[in-house]
């Protein structure tokens, strides 16, 4: 006789919770904040010092006064309030922020570099994203001669004339290689803009000038400062260096013995000496070479010395990702038949570039900040600034609080940079590698 | 082929620079604006303001120049210079003049082929320490931990001083004026040593400037004055005799308020020599005839300029000590004009 069971369940019981010592935050809160007798001393412990940290800096920083015209009326507010503890006086960045932003900049003109951030951000848009429309290259092509002229105003000549050379250039390299040849065409590309910009330009520019004087009013260098400066010289010496290195690390990888050579050269003499040698080099030794009365700009001089101190790093980074890249695919390019210039293009540069991403953004963030070396040769970057701010007798004694607002600036920066690095790597797929 | 027209351009470059030319005035009326350098920050002698404009003592010396070559405070391009690149930005022609709190020492007068044109404020070393440390005179700080600026020639005097008179002490190095403030208070160091301008001025900045002094022992000889190149007398003349007019200014009792009537004649020959009413010192330095009206009526004289910027009625509060009319028992000493 079969057992016949006396009772047979027809319906399925909802789950149970679990216990609530296994489930939500108390779970994780056991699992990894107090899963043992010294795990749970040193939470305790750490708890202790965030709340000891923040109970310090918080009353100062949220407490802090906004209103005053300097420091000594920031005391005194704080003395009527009645707060036993001290507390920031935010005031200086309210006096101060836009010398901070931008230098001495005329403040009638901060349209200019504002809009010339913007159109910065135009241009890159089609870098950057691949989704967005192919034709803002355009503008792509024509930001640095606009951001010239935008910043250091001026007539409008300059610029176009200046970007006439790139033109003349790629026309020459566009239909010259039929009658020149390759070789001939890539010489000729380079040296005669070179003349161009060296002997003609100028007088063009003049004459077009004194004929039709369209332009806006121009800023001098020196009154270019704080984190306008920093962006300045930082972006101008990403974007060139990035061209800039790619070639010199094809040129470390030829095989034709005075390009490789001097490209080895070039580098390992640029990354021997630290970038602020260079910065004195820029600004002291120059001096005494150019002849007197020579206005060689000491921004310009800062922009070039940073821009080939961030290629050399750059061309390493980059040789590492043509060094990673499998024999095979210098050999499957080889094969289809294309000459040098197509299958970098083409196969092993799209490659090396992606795996190079990370290394490349963190020499640009290292530069971004190393921009602010400037400070040693007598630009006010915002750390100068930060100086001469303290220099007026209002605001001497006042430390934290210039250098916490520049640090949250700079991370704001930088953050938002290698954010947009990561991005990147997820998009490409470096990772499987 | 390149390499070589470079470094050629270099060379031909390097020599003519070697022979910087003697018309500095040229240059500076060419240009319509003086080239001045100046600190990139310092208390009460150079500072930008809100707006911009720097302001201050040194910067005052600027434009009192800029008002006797061009007839313009205003036309004054100011170069901030730190202490390492003053003296490069001076000798390359980058720079006028320099007017930055720069001690006049030998080795910087001759040896680095400048010339000093005078002195605009007579310093010097001291210390500040805290009130309750009990110390009353410097020769008390054996042993003492001390602030000190690294690279500058205050640590240099420390430590002559300190071996002179057989004491000890602990430096504690710091970068700049901010940081030692800091320290300072932060009480990393017993005692903090700067000129004793910059100690005033750093003492004005505490919660309770009481609770500190500064100790009346004044341990080097600081003479800060604005110079030139070697090379260009003329121009080295101009500054010189434009500082000398602001301090003769003083002690002829001419100034930014009454300099415009006082230029009209009055009945003391050296006030009209001066002021160009008599005579022609202006064009024997190759300046206009009221070079001297147009630097005191631009910045004042050098009492107005010292009470404006660092005097006992600002927040520097500094005395006129040995800066004072030689009159008045102090160092200043214009020579005559005549």
């Amino acid at each position: 006789m079969a057992n016949t069971p006396s009772f047979v369940r027809t319906q399925m019981l909802d789950p149970k919770d679990p216990p609530i010592t296994e489930k939500g935050a108390v779970k994780w809160i056991r699992e990894n904040l107090f899963s043992g007798w010294l795990n749970s001393i040193l939470t305790l412990v750490s708890l202790y010092v965030i709340y000891w940290v923040l109970a310090h800096i918080l009353p100062w920083a949220l407490g802090g006064i906004w209103n005053a015209e300097s420091l000594s009326e920031c005391r005194e507010i704080r003395d009527a309030s009645g707060v036993g503890h001290d507390v920031a006086c935010w005031a200086v960045i309210g006096a101060r922020w836009h010398q901070l932003l931008f230098g001495f900049y005329p403040s009638e003109l901060y349209w200019r570099p504002i809009l010339a951030l913007i159109l910065f951000g135009v241009a890159i848009a089609p870098v950057l994203f691949d989704t967005a429309p192919r034709k803002l290259l355009i503008v792509t092509a024509i930001m640095p001669f606009a951001a010239y002229w935008l910043l250091w105003g001026g007539t409008i000549w300059g610029p176009i004339v200046t970007a006439l050379g790139f033109v003349i250039g790629w026309a020459i390299i566009k239909y010259g290689s039929a009658t020149l040849g390759a070789l001939g065409a890539t010489i000729a590309a380079i040296v005669v803009p070179l003349l161009y910009w060296l002997f003609v330009a100028g007088a063009i520019s003049g004459a077009l000038g004194s004929a039709l004087p369209i332009g806006i009013e121009s800023v001098a260098s020196d009154r270019f400062g704080g984190f306008m400066l920093a962006i300045v010289i930082g972006v101008a010496g990403i974007v060139m260096s990035l061209p800039l290195g790619i070639l010199l690390a094809l040129g470390r990888q030829s095989d034709l013995f005075i390009i490789n050579k001097c490209s080895v050269f070039f580098i390992e003499i640029i990354r021997g000496v630290p970038l602020i040698v260079w910065l004195f080099t820029a600004s002291l030794l120059l001096n005494y070479f150019l002849p007197p009365g020579t206005n060689f700009d000491l921004m310009l001089r800062v922009i070039i010395m940073v821009t080939l101190f961030s290629s050399a790093y750059i061309a390493e980074v980059v040789r590492g990702g043509l060094a990673a890249l499998p024999r095979g695919q210098y050999e499957g390019a080889d094969s289809l038949g294309l000459d040098y210039w197509q299958s970098m293009q083409l196969i092993i540069l799209p490659q090396a570039l992606k795996i190079s991403i990370p290394g490349i953004v963190s020499t640009f963030i290292g530069l971004f900040k190393d921009t602010t070396l400037v400070v040693f040769i007598g630009l006010l970057d915002p750390i100068g600034l930060s100086n001469a701010i303290r220099a007026d007798a209002a605001w001497n004694g006042i430390y934290w609080e210039l250098f916490i607002f520049i640090g949250l600036c700079f991370f704001i920066f930088c953050f938002s940079m290698s954010r947009y690095s990561m991005w990147l790597e997820r998009k490409l797929h470096t990772g499987h590698r | 082929m390149k390499k070589s027209v470079l470094l050629g351009t270099l060379a031909v470059a390097g020599l003519a620079a070697g022979a910087v030319s003697a018309q500095t005035l040229d240059e500076v009326r060419a240009r319509g604006a003086l080239n001045c350098g100046v600190t990139t920050g310092l208390v009460g002698f150079a500072a930008p303001d809100a707006n911009g404009e720097w302001e201050g003592f040194d910067v005052g010396v600027c434009r009192a120049v800029a008002a006797a070559v061009l007839g313009d405070s205003t036309a004054v391009n100011f170069v901030p210079t730190t202490g390492q690149t003053r003296f490069t930005a001076l000798a390359s022609g980058e720079v006028d003049m320099l007017a930055r709190n720069t001690t006049w020492t030998f080795s910087r007068d001759v040896d680095l082929r400048f010339e000093f044109t005078g002195i605009n404020y007579y310093d010097g070393q001291g210390f500040i320490v805290p009130r309750e440390l009990g110390v009353s005179s410097a020769m008390e700080l054996d042993g003492a931990t001390i602030c000190i600026q690294t690279g500058t020639t205050t640590e240099l005097n420390l430590a002559d001083f300190f071996a002179s008179n057989n004491m000890t002490y602990e430096p504690v190095p710091i970068e700049t004026n901010a940081e030692g403030q800091q320290q300072y208070l932060a009480g990393a160091c017993d005692s903090y040593t700067t000129d004793a301008s910059g100690l005033a001025a750093t003492r004005a900045t505490f919660e309770n400037p009481g609770d500190h002094v500064v100790l009346p022992e004044i341990i080097s000889k600081e003479p800060l004055g604005p110079l030139v190149r070697h090379g260009d007398n003329e121009w080295g003349d101009i500054v010189r005799w434009t500082l000398n007019a602001l301090i003769a200014a003083e002690e002829l009792g001419v100034t930014s308020a009454n300099v415009a009537e006082l230029a009209a004649g009055t009945e003391n020959p050296e006030i009209n020599r001066l002021l160009g009413s008599e005579g022609d010192l202006g064009g024997m330095l190759g300046l206009s005839s009221d070079w001297a009206v147009n630097a005191i009526s631009s910045v004042g004289n050098y009492g107005e300029l010292f009470e404006g910027n660092i005097g006992e009625n600002t927040p520097i509060g500094l005395a006129r000590g040995l800066n004072a009319q030689w009159t008045d028992g102090g160092l200043l000493y214009s020579p005559p004009f005549r």
